[in-house]
């Protein structure tokens, strides 16, 4: 088991970090986040792209650079510590996921090159309005007409939705993909707003369904690494909260000295750094077992979202807090950390949900 | 090579180790009897004479001349067993290591060879009532008598295995016109010199690990000092960094009722582990326990790449209280109020209500969670340090503990 980086993946880290540094600068996540019709920052996804990291988990011969999940986990980080807003979620993890989990080769064909070259981006469509995680299957019908499959019906919480040229869609007889363009979308309101949700209708939406012997089976496998990845992404949000509370401590002066030498801010921060080194160990352990211990994966998941959910949301929370009043203004960045991280902890369940699966996995 | 140590190891340890009932305990747990240390000083003259004491101690002064590889295959195969060494815990993990580092070849030829022999054990003697925290405050004073020798008169407090340790490591000032850091001095002190007095500590457990150690004017030599002369918050420091390895080193004992494994059993056993609020406490007790160790997986990874833990070694000794003070709020989800009464000679009950009663030392013993905090702030997170107020100030203008001086 490796739990730290090797140098080529630190070597990736630096240079997805130069690249986010250089062209998603907050101000650029804010251009993105004023303009609705934006979805996406294309040139962002682009530019990721032509670094090859948007196909990382793609095979090679689909034009994916192979790569495991500690390589993708080091990406999401950067991302999540940038607040990208790029669909990377949405396609470089849970429709790569799933289209791997499917085993389909003519879906692969179709979408992963084009992720991988940055030309395409897919959703995956899991979650009725309640949201939970493969309710989809309750909320979307799916029915023949002649040589073709049909959707009705309404799936929710659909991340990057609307900007998606691909639609993978978990419905009552298993997995379909649909055109985004053929799904009337209604974009939803969300707490995120950097990360945006629609509601998917579909009526009679013209559909091809993918084989599977076992739709549940897949939509478990994508939850495993979908956890993994988010965590990563949690990872990232919890490292940067962190690097600017300790640096605002160091600087901000009250009571004739700096915050950061009261015992109250400091503990704080030595708590959120606990946090976040406990976090990191977690998250190494998962990615590594994604790669190279599968059975021990559901475990390993589980316990990666027990963790990095709440403790994301707490240091958001914490670092906001000890940031005072400049850190309650739309102007600070500090409740887009903490609005990401309320959602993502919510994203593939509940807290108590990821307990409950990893009691499963422990068979408690 | 190192496959043959540890058949060396597997097969010793079988024919050796004493099996079931011989329980020593640690030095923290409580005092052993004159049978059970008997029986400690024999296992480890055995050990030693094996060449399986000192593995990574210098060769000339009875060591092994071994490498951390070699240490990590005896601690993997001894934790099979429930060995009778936790009595020479601080002589090995801390007195031992300093001295290698600090002593002088007499010294090192005198102390070491019996120490890793088992034959004579070792204590530390840094803690006073009016110095905790603030170790560096303590005002147990060596004066010069004018012909060499020192005079030591004060008192010590928290010491554990004070009552049948031979020697002592002490620390006391010896220049209180210098800054409080700059007077202190090291000494090797005789536990059965006179003057010396030890009496046992009653801790909230309501066993007596610690001691209480009196010095009334007790002689000693000049050769008893431990590195240089008003340099003892050096020496003081090297030993508090073993310390930090020999605590983060150590494993938990073999039945512990408050680790996620026996808690769940527990639950079991009452019927309450399909309860989701008892299931969601016990999975979120594994996730604790987890991180903690894989953070200390981590931090060795790190350790073996170059990178040793130094001062972030705080963070899995505050996550290691943590996860204790978490166990006991899920304890008394899965016991009720059971946890408060049962009937005489229920061992469940006992075992239950000493490691609920213990948990305090977690999060106090070795540096309280508010020093570590502190310590990951100003080391880790390079935050400014407090306004000092005794910086700069002969200790003798000092206010320091809670009496009058």
């Amino acid at each position: 088991m490796r739990l730290i980086l090797d140098e080529e993946q630190s070597r990736l880290a630096d240079s997805v970090r130069a690249l986010l540094a250089d062209h998603c600068p907050p101000q650029r996540v804010r251009e993105v986040m004023a303009d609705e019709g934006a979805g996406f920052d294309r040139l962002l996804w682009t530019r990721l792209a032509a670094l090859g990291v948007t196909g990382l988990l793609v095979p090679e011969e689909s034009g994916g650079a192979g790569a495991g999940h500690v390589e993708r986990g080091v990406v999401l980080a950067e991302l999540g510590a940038a607040l990208a807003p790029v669909p990377y979620l949405a396609s470089a993890v849970l429709a790569t996921d799933t289209v791997a989990a499917l085993g389909d080769d003519a879906l692969a064909e179709d979408l992963l090159p084009g992720i991988a070259a940055g030309q395409q981006t897919a959703a995956v469509a899991v979650a009725d309005s309640g949201g939970r995680w493969g309710s989809s299957a309750d909320s979307v019908q799916a029915a023949r007409d002649g040589g073709h499959w049909r959707l009705a019906g309404e799936a929710a919480f659909v991340v990057d939705g609307p900007s998606a040229d691909r639609v993978l869609v978990y419905a009552d007889h298993g997995w379909f993909v649909v055109d985004g363009g053929a799904v009337s979308w209604r974009p939803s309101r969300t707490l995120d707003p950097t990360r945006p949700m629609a509601r998917a209708e579909f009526a009679g939406t013209s559909a091809r369904q993918l084989p599977c012997d076992d739709p549940a089976g897949v939509l478990e496998a994508v939850w495993h690494r979908a956890a993994v990845a988010l965590a990563a992404e949690q990872l990232g949000g919890m490292r940067r909260v962190l690097a600017d509370t300790v640096e605002y401590a160091k600087v901000r002066v009250q009571f004739g000295r700096p915050i950061g030498s009261q015992q109250a801010v400091k503990h704080a921060c030595a708590d959120l750094y606990a946090s976040c080194e406990q976090a990191e160990a977690v998250l190494w352990h998962a990615a590594w077992t994604a790669d190279h211990d599968p059975a021990a994966l559901p475990e390993a998941a589980a316990l990666a979202q027990v963790v990095l959910g709440p403790a994301a949301f707490d240091t958001a929370a914490s670092g906001l807090q000890l940031h005072g009043g400049i850190g309650y203004t739309w102007e600070h960045d500090a409740h887009l950390y903490y609005k990401r991280a309320k959602t993502s902890e919510l994203l593939l369940g509940t807290p108590a949900d990821h307990r409950a699966r990893l009691a499963d996995a422990l068979s408690i | 090579m190192t496959s043959g140590f540890r058949e060396r190891v597997r097969s010793w340890l079988a024919e050796h180790a004493p099996r079931g009932d011989e329980h020593v305990p640690e030095a923290s747990e409580s005092a052993p009897t004159e049978q059970q240390l008997a029986a400690a000083k024999r296992f480890q003259a055995a050990l030693f004479d094996a060449g399986l004491a000192g593995l990574t101690w210098p060769v000339d002064y009875g060591g092994q001349g071994l490498t951390a590889a070699e240490q990590q295959i005896f601690d993997e195969e001894a934790a099979a067993y429930d060995l009778p060494t936790g009595v020479f815990l601080i002589s090995m993990g801390m007195c031992g290591p300093t001295l290698v580092d600090l002593g002088t070849p007499e010294q090192k030829t005198r102390y070491l060879p019996p120490l890793l022999r088992g034959e004579e054990i070792w204590c530390q003697l840094f803690s006073e009532p009016g110095a905790g925290s603030d170790v560096a405050s303590l005002q147990t004073r060596a004066v010069g008598d004018g012909a060499g020798d020192w005079i030591v008169t004060g008192q010590k407090v928290w010491t554990s295995g004070a009552q049948y340790a031979d020697f002592g490591a002490l620390l006391a000032r010896t220049n209180p016109d210098e800054v409080k850091h700059r007077g202190l001095t090291m000494f090797v002190v005789d536990m059965r010199a006179p003057g010396v007095t030890v009496r046992p500590l009653r801790d909230m457990t309501g066993s007596a690990p610690f001691n209480e150690v009196y010095f009334d004017e007790v002689r000693i030599p000049a050769d008893a000092v431990i590195g240089e002369v008003d340099a003892g918050w050096a020496a003081a420091v090297t030993m508090l960094g073993h310390e930090r390895v020999s605590i983060g080193g150590s494993v938990r004992r073999r039945y512990d009722p408050m680790t996620f494994a026996s808690l769940r059993d527990e639950a079991r056993a009452r019927g309450v582990a399909g309860d989701p609020v008892v299931r969601g406490e016990l999975a979120q007790l594994y996730a604790a326990e987890r991180k903690l160790a894989l953070l200390n997986a981590r931090l060795r990874q790190q350790s073996d790449a170059g990178l040793p833990p130094g001062a972030r070694g705080s963070v899995a000794k505050l996550a290691g209280a943590q996860v204790l003070w978490q166990a006991v709020r899920v304890a008394s989800l899965v016991a009720g109020p059971r946890v408060t009464a049962w009937d005489p000679g229920d061992p469940a009950g006992d075992a239950l209500a000493l490691a609920i009663n213990a948990t305090p030392a977690s999060s106090i013993a070795g540096g309280t969670n508010q020093i570590q905090r502190g310590i990951i702030g100003d080391r880790v997170l390079g935050l400014p340090k407090e306004p000092q107020a005794d910086r700069d100030v002969p200790f003798r203008e000092l206010r320091v503990g809670t009496q009058a001086r």
